[in-house]
């Protein structure tokens, strides 16, 4: 049915590539998201998917059908631009209608299936208007409507909501998972917000210069980032990382003879089951990553720094740390809490186990 | 304080307007010796006729003589002449600059070539272009008449063809202008939206009836309404091609009959009735054209 698969495709601009090598499958009435920030070979992927560009390399497969020669009017997909790109000379009933005029559905028929695309997005009464006497809402509605009237095997969606301000853009976004729930379609989603990829997706594929870097669901992704670039990528305030020395621990003044990572200002506690795998991989370097929920300050931690800014957001607190080599680092805490002043002294502490590891070299996870 | 402000308002308001007119004036001169003058002088001369025989002196009549030459046969044969003229070049000159465009639309390598020499007809002078045509229908070393199209008499002394083959000449002059505005109209239509159109089934011919063209009415618009003021005002390309017996060979558009009047029949009086009509003429032809076609041209938002 709606299954989609990108194997070893190759896209090139001239000397630039955009995309590299991507090998991915979308499962049948999945919501995959593509995720990266601009430039990052997304769109180009979702155009190759289209039938918009054509792969420099590879094969692309739609259902059961090979479609690198498939036109795309041919591709049995929809999709919704980031524009929207409505037909700004005709009205909203003939804009839904245009793909079924294309496609010499009759009339009867046609009526049936526009009533329909309208009513699920809520645009009756609009039908005569056209789209300059739309609101950002309502255009955007529309394009979906002319996207979901055909029933196409996969729906590709570019930004569809980075045009809408922020208050309707979280509306849609739970809007958009349920229609696609409902119709028990595919969907292929371009964003370069990770809050977007977060809540929408079932699965996501994040793309950085036009390599895949890791395909997982949401929660996955985001407890073990496979690389720093996912791991500074996902997640808002963004992972802390810190660079530093893998040592044992019973060198210097602690006594403790568990090993230790030493950073600027102090160190960090490892498990001996992390202890083991930095031994086993020979690193004496290593980057820390540590989630600002997981940072805590407190006057047990064991890395000193200072107060660089506090930013208050009403539910939760963001505590901005300068260490002592001007690295910055984040720590997220519940409103309740007194926030601490500018300028004071604190100690950050994590736990071992909500440490990531990751090789300064080649950037990728550490683990077994 | 508050009782002054008004007066010092007005003052300033009175001072800024007589620096406009002073920044004005320069233009406002060129205006009146080129163009209101000559305009208002053009009525003047219509209400008198001149005698056969020229140093005469002329005579007041009033609008005997503009009555006199609108109702002539030979005026009813000029206009048809004109408007003849303007439907065998206007469209003809329309399509195939948008026929272009959309060819030379493209992101190709080499395309700029074609994009130069499309537009290139633009830079040459109607006196280029007409001793380009005169050549190609030269019935003993033309290329046209090579080729097996070869009248008696020849083309441009012939009565059936001499108005269509000086059209021609007009529609690849117009061609130039025509393809360079609408590259910059089809440059104007986004991309995504021909793109959604091709996703959403639409294959080429429709995209281009159903999305291009409508996206193009204003400036399809604009060069029929451009291109007709420029076939009523067509006239080097006649003079050239045609340069006597424009009655028998039926190129005896306005503006040569107003030049023909002038010169060879030296009557001021009678060019400057149909100098007039010409005007009245192509102003009523334009307020038309808007109010026709502008209620179908679909301006995007």
């Amino acid at each position: 049915m709606g299954r989609v698969a990108f194997e070893h495709v190759t896209k090139q601009f001239g000397d630039v590539t955009a995309v590299d090598d991507l090998t991915l499958d979308v499962e049948d009435r999945e919501f995959l998201v593509l995720l990266g920030p601009s430039g990052c070979g997304k769109t180009t992927a979702l155009r190759l998917l289209a039938g918009l560009e054509d792969p420099t390399d590879g094969t692309i497969t739609i259902g059961e059908r090979v479609v690198n020669d498939v036109a795309a009017l041919d591709r049995d997909i929809a999709m919704v631009f980031q524009s929207y790109a409505l037909y700004p000379h005709m009205t909203v009933r003939r804009n839904i209608e245009f793909p079924l005029r294309s496609r010499k559905v009759p009339e009867a028929e046609r009526r049936e299936l526009v009533s329909q695309a309208v009513a699920t997005l809520g645009l009756a009464g609009l039908e005569d208007r056209r789209p300059a006497q739309l609101s950002g809402g309502q255009r955007q509605r529309v394009a979906l409507a002319r996207a979901i009237v055909r029933r196409p095997q996969v729906f590709l969606m570019d930004e569809p909501l980075s045009n809408l301000d922020a208050t309707l853009r979280v509306q849609t976004r739970a809007e958009l998972v349920e229609l696609q729930r409902r119709l028990e379609t595919t969907v292929v989603y371009v964003t370069h917000d990770q809050v977007e990829a977060m809540t929408m997706a079932n699965r996501i594929a994040i793309l950085d210069q036009g390599v895949l870097q890791q395909v997982g669901a949401p929660h996955d992704v985001y407890a073990r980032p496979a690389n720093l670039f996912v791991a500074r990528f996902i997640g808002s305030p963004p992972m802390n990382t810190v660079t530093g020395t893998v040592a044992a621990g019973d060198d210097g003044d602690d006594a403790s003879a568990d090993p230790v990572v030493r950073v600027s200002g102090g160190r960090f506690e490892l498990t001996a089951e992390q202890a083991k795998l930095l031994h086993d991989q020979g690193l004496v370097e290593v980057v820390v990553g540590v989630r600002p929920e997981h940072t805590e300050l407190g006057p047990d931690g064991s890395v000193d720094a200072v107060v660089a800014v506090v930013e208050l957001l009403g539910h939760e607190q963001h505590v901005i740390c300068r260490l002592e080599d001007g690295g910055l680092v984040i720590a997220r805490q519940a409103d309740d809490r007194t926030p601490p002043d500018i300028g004071t002294p604190v100690r950050l502490a994590a736990e071992p186990a909500r440490l990531h590891l990751f090789d300064p070299r080649s950037g990728r996870r550490i683990e077994g | 304080m508050t009782a002054r402000r008004p007066t010092s308002r007005r003052a300033q308001r009175r001072r800024e307007a007589a620096l406009g007119y002073v920044l004005v004036a320069p233009a406002l001169v060129v205006f009146a010796i080129f163009v209101f003058y000559p305009f208002a002088k053009n009525f003047e001369l219509a209400l008198y006729r001149n005698p056969p025989f020229p140093h005469l002196p002329r005579r007041y009549v009033g609008l005997d003589q503009a009555v006199d030459v609108l109702t002539s046969a030979d005026f009813r044969e000029s206009v048809w002449t004109t408007v003849v003229f303007a439907i065998l070049s206007v469209p003809a000159g329309i399509f195939l600059g948008l026929a272009l465009a959309v060819a030379a639309h493209r992101r190709l390598r080499g395309i700029g070539i074609y994009r130069t020499i499309f537009a290139s007809t633009v830079t040459s002078s109607v006196a280029v272009a007409s001793v380009i045509f005169g050549t190609l229908f030269n019935p003993v070393i033309g290329w046209i008449p090579a080729l097996g199209f070869n009248p008696r008499p020849p083309v441009l002394e012939n009565p059936d063809w001499a108005l269509p083959a000086v059209a021609l000449v007009s529609v690849w002059q117009n061609i130039g202008l025509s393809f360079i505005i609408m590259s910059a109209g089809l440059q104007a239509i986004p991309d995504e939206l021909l793109e959604a159109a091709e996703i959403d089934g639409a294959r080429p011919w429709r995209r281009f009836w159903r999305v291009t063209v409508p996206l193009m009415s204003p400036t399809i618009y604009f060069t029929i309404v451009v291109g007709s003021i420029f076939a009523f005002q067509a006239f080097g390309q006649i003079d050239l091609l045609t340069p006597s017996n424009q009655k028998l060979l039926g190129t005896n558009v306005l503006t040569y009959y107003i030049f023909s009047n002038l010169r060879e029949r030296q009557d001021p009086g009678t060019a400057a009735v149909l100098a007039i009509a010409l005007f009245a003429i192509t102003l009523l032809l334009t307020l038309t054209q808007m109010r026709l076609l502008e209620r179908r041209v679909h301006y995007a938002a």
